[in-house]
């Protein structure tokens, strides 16, 4: 039986390494983006110092466990199979006599209670460096700072110095320090996006922070990962890391104001957006000041709608505005029953909002 | 020197001849601690197939992404329920429970110290229990519909403040588990108060059975850690109901504090649910491995050492909640600090094995399975001390698959592998032994089936509580996996609820000491009469048993 467990254990673990391993080899670009894009965005594809000194530990740590259950396990089977009593031993009346009676030993109590006070006295002081050595408490030199909200059910992230407030989709520029500051709107919630750091919560009435320096560009995901409610499972993560070129371009794209458009469809689509309940939550630059839900002044710079619930199109930013309901089920923003016109004047002009 | 009275034959015929009505009324009224800790056991068994039931749907809806099985309300209050239905509903009574039964008759004594103290905390665990489920029916959701609570089962704030919680099903879980809670209180106090008092001529407390210590430290720990669990439902109830912001961040209160006051609670806790089981298993293995346990002194020494460290490592479960390097660094330590007399326990169950004449009867399969999938459990659990390790993995399914090594693999195997031990003694006939091992072995296998696999999920990014997972992390096997091992789980529990149906009428009698063991509970009949014993014992070492059966070389000279 305890064979079988230490298969058990074996097997997972080099299947999970050979199927990151795999990752590495067949990138797979975002369609949106171009950025590539990995098939598992675990811990074991570190793309961040915090995230690589977390993954080096764990195979460290997997490896003293790894070996302090094969010498235990060995130890019991060994118990099992050599002191199993006989058939004939199990009937009561044939017990040939008990075996011999040991009280104890105190050599061998004072060793297992001392090999495993060393074990964890070596742990303990590496966790309390590691600490110390990912957790910071002041900004590297150079980072950018952006500020998180967690709402339910999705992301807010503002840009103090660049005047930036988008959603859902954090753009960070590649080797350069993230410095996140953690807020809640609501109730708790944890960013966690595993290939970039650990995770942290982002809890009402309390701030934390949190770092990370993407190594190479690259789209990396992750999810709330503190129950924060009905739709906590779809309330996804998504970081792009982008060149300096790239991230430059996408600032400028987010300072600028909305490109206006004459087209007489989008006019009424925003005529509809004003005169509905839309612009009580939905922050447009120059035109709404909702602030309820996600801002939407470059929405179609987004690749994805509902805190990454839907790959973002026409068709389902038609669908979701006709019924958020049906693609995430519970989350707070209503149908608000529009007719088809209605609904093609305001996808018209939200897909203007780029 | 022991001695031990003979006790009469039971008069289980003439209770027979009674009408159904006076048998239950006599159940109903009764304060005898035997009949309680079976009330507790089979109330805790019946609450265990219900979680387990909502486990299953769980995993059916999790069998592939994008299932929609049920929806993410339902599949909220399910895992709610299920957590909070198997730590207080089936863990904590059942526990108890066995306490309650055992206790009296290991240590010689008539009854518990507050008989019906004991019968009062019962029937609030039971009521506090039925309370929590008539949320099926009567709580007030969203939309007017029934709902039950779906918070999570440590409920943080201020996801629980009728802001985000609307409706009462929120207040549906506190007065529940606060109902239950009490019973717990009552009798965590009459267990201390039992064990410190009642105690047989001869028996110190050097002397009791390992068991008995464990389940001393329980009281203790109970008596320790319940107390800040339902002062600060008390909070969230005003909170809720009156108006206070005790744990409303808006209004100067603080989210975390809920938190502290949880898992000041909530990590005693788990050792409330793990020492009883290395109760259970200290009185199988020495018993079926024919030999005394190896090293008693230093066996206790690392209980009370467990009781008093499990007090200071709470904030283990908040290292994600940003309380500092200082705290982290504590924490951690403390930790890491109580996996050393945890390990002692493990060495010393394995030197007992060590040269001994082990016979794989039931009990002794599910106390080496414990010892097994206990390893791992702790052992993962030290690798979750680590705090940036821990930064990676909480709240994900690494950790879920941990607990359920530790408080499945761990206290469930155990409390089967006692229930096939002692039943013979509460019921007075045998388990059916080849039903039994194959219970054991359906539920081994569906076991680590299910929740080997949820390490792997949670090492690749899946957090907990999600009613659904993305399809594109590489999740999808082992979640499958998981879901697999549920069919042979529920195969197995339902043959030890067969078996435990069916031995009652036909097992074969088991008189008075089917295993030939050592501790008191076996002196006296199976059925034991009300009294336990006609006379008090007298014991004059560990095993009292033993210096009965071995004249020639008994205990008390090695001791």
């Amino acid at each position: 039986m305890t064979v079988l467990a230490v298969g058990a254990v074996a097997a997972p673990v080099a299947a999970a390494a050979t199927q990151t391993a795999d990752a590495t080899s067949s990138e797979i670009c975002d369609p949106t983006s171009g950025l590539p894009l990995p098939s598992i965005p675990s811990m074991f594809e570190p793309a961040s110092p915090p995230a690589a000194d977390i993954e080096a530990l764990t195979w460290l740590l997997l490896g003293i466990c790894a070996a302090i259950f094969v010498v235990v396990q060995a130890a019991l089977v060994h118990a099992i199979v050599k002191y199993r009593a006989g058939r004939a031993a199990v009937d009561r009346d044939g017990v040939p006599g008990e075996p011999r009676q040991v009280y104890g030993s105190n050599p061998v109590e004072l060793a297992w209670t001392v090999i495993p006070i060393v074990i964890v006295f070596v742990l303990a002081m590496t966790s309390v460096r590691l600490i110390r050595d990912i957790e910071r408490t002041s900004p590297p030199e150079g980072a950018l700072a952006v500020t998180v909200i967690g709402h339910q059910w999705w992301w807010e992230y503002r840009y103090p110095e660049l005047g930036i407030v988008t959603a859902n989709e954090l753009v960070v520029p590649a080797n350069r320090p993230v410095w996140l500051e953690l807020h809640s709107a609501d109730v708790n919630h944890s960013w966690w996006v595993p290939q970039l750091s650990g995770k942290k919560d982002c809890i009402p009435g309390h701030t934390n922070v949190l770092w990370f320096e993407a190594e190479r560009p690259g789209v990396f995901l992750g999810q709330c990962a503190e129950y924060c409610g009905t739709q906590h499972a779809n309330m996804l993560l998504r970081v792009e890391a982008r060149d300096d070129a790239g991230f430059d371009a996408w600032v400028r794209g987010q300072q600028s104001p909305p490109a206006s458009d004459d087209d007489e469809e989008v006019l009424r689509g925003r005529e509809v957006f004003l005169a509905l309940a839309c612009q009580a939550c939905h922050d447009i630059a120059g035109v709404s000041e909702g602030a309820f839900g996600p801002n939407l002044t470059h929405l179609m710079s987004r690749s994805t709608i509902g805190a990454g619930v839907a790959p973002l199109d026409r068709d389902t930013l038609r669908q979701w505005i006709d019924d958020p309901q049906t693609l995430k089920p519970g989350c707070n923003m209503p149908s608000l029953e529009l007719d088809d016109a209605q609904l093609d004047a305001v996808v018209a002009y939200l897909a203007t909002l780029r | 020197m022991t001695t031990l009275p003979t006790t009469p034959a039971e008069t289980v015929a003439d209770r027979r001849a009674e009408p159904l009505s006076a048998r239950l009324h006599l159940w109903a009224i009764t304060v005898d601690h035997k009949r309680l800790g079976i009330m507790y056991v089979l109330s805790g068994l019946v609450f265990f197939l219900v979680g387990g039931l909502e486990a299953s749907a769980m995993r059916a809806q999790l069998a592939r992404p994008g299932n929609d099985l049920v929806s993410p309300e339902v599949f909220n209050q399910l895992f709610t329920m299920h957590g909070t239905t198997m730590v207080f509903l089936v863990g904590m009574p059942v526990l108890l429970g066995m306490g309650n039964y055992l206790i009296p008759l290991m240590i010689g004594a008539r009854d518990m110290a507050f008989p019906r103290l004991n019968a009062f905390g019962f029937w609030l665990f039971l009521f506090g229990g039925l309370l929590l489920y008539y949320s099926y029916i009567g709580a007030q959701g969203l939309y007017g519909t029934s709902a039950a609570p779906d918070v999570g089962w440590f409920a943080y704030a201020p996801l629980t403040d009728r802001t985000f919680s609307r409706g009462n099903s929120t207040d549906y879980w506190i007065l529940g588990i606060m109902v239950s809670g009490f019973g717990s209180i009552a009798t965590g106090a009459n267990l201390v108060a039992t064990i410190l008092c009642m105690r047989c001529r001869g028996m110190t407390l050097m002397r009791m059975p390992l068991m008995a210590w464990m389940m001393l430290v329980v009281g203790v720990l109970v008596l320790t850690a319940l107390g800040p669990l339902t002062a600060a439902q008390v909070m969230l109830l005003f909170d809720r109901n009156l108006g206070a912001h005790f744990f409303d961040p808006q209004e100067g209160g603080s989210a975390i504090l809920w938190q502290h006051f949880f898992w000041f609670f909530g990590h005693p806790e788990v050792y409330i649910l793990i020492l009883p089981a290395f109760g259970f298993v200290s009185e199988i293995v020495p018993t079926f491995s024919r030999k005394v346990i190896f090293g008693y002194p230093l066996m206790v020494a690392a209980t009370v050492g467990i009781g008093f460290i499990s007090l200071s490592v709470w904030a283990h479960h908040m290292f994600a909640v940003g309380l500092g390097p200082v705290l982290d660094a504590f924490f951690s330590a403390m930790t890491f600090m109580i996996a050393v007399p945890t390990g002692i326990k493990i060495f010393n169950w394995i030197g007992t094995m060590w040269g001994g004449r082990i016979r794989f009867a039931s009990p002794m399969l599910f106390a080496t399975g414990f010892v097994a999938m206990f390893v791992i459990g702790g052992l993962t659990g030290i690798m979750l001390a680590m705090v940036p390790f821990d930064w990676q993995v909480s709240d994900s399914y690494f950790v879920v698959g941990h607990f359920h090594y530790v408080l499945f693999g761990g206290t469930i195997f155990a409390i089967f592998g006692a229930l096939h031990y002692w039943y013979p003694k509460a019921v007075g006939r045998m388990l059916n032994e080849t039903i039994a091992k194959w219970s054991f072995w359906l539920l081994f296998a569906g076991f680590n089936l299910t929740f080997f696999p949820m390490h792997i999920s949670g090492l690749l990014g899946m957090p907990r509580r999600i009613y659904t997972f993305q399809p594109d992390r590489g999740l999808e096997l082992w979640n499958l996996l998981s879901t697999a091992g549920v069919p042979l789980q529920a195969a197995g529990v339902l043959l030890i609820v067969w078996n435990l149906l069916r031995s009652h009428r036909k097992g074969a009698i088991a008189g008075n000491d089917p295993w030939d063991a050592w501790t008191l509970e076996w002196a006296t009949t199976s059925p034991p009469p009300e009294h336990n014993f006609d006379e008090p014992p007298t014991v004059g070492s560990r095993r009292p048993l033993w210096d009965l059966k071995h004249p020639e070389d008994p205990d008390g000279r090695y001791e």
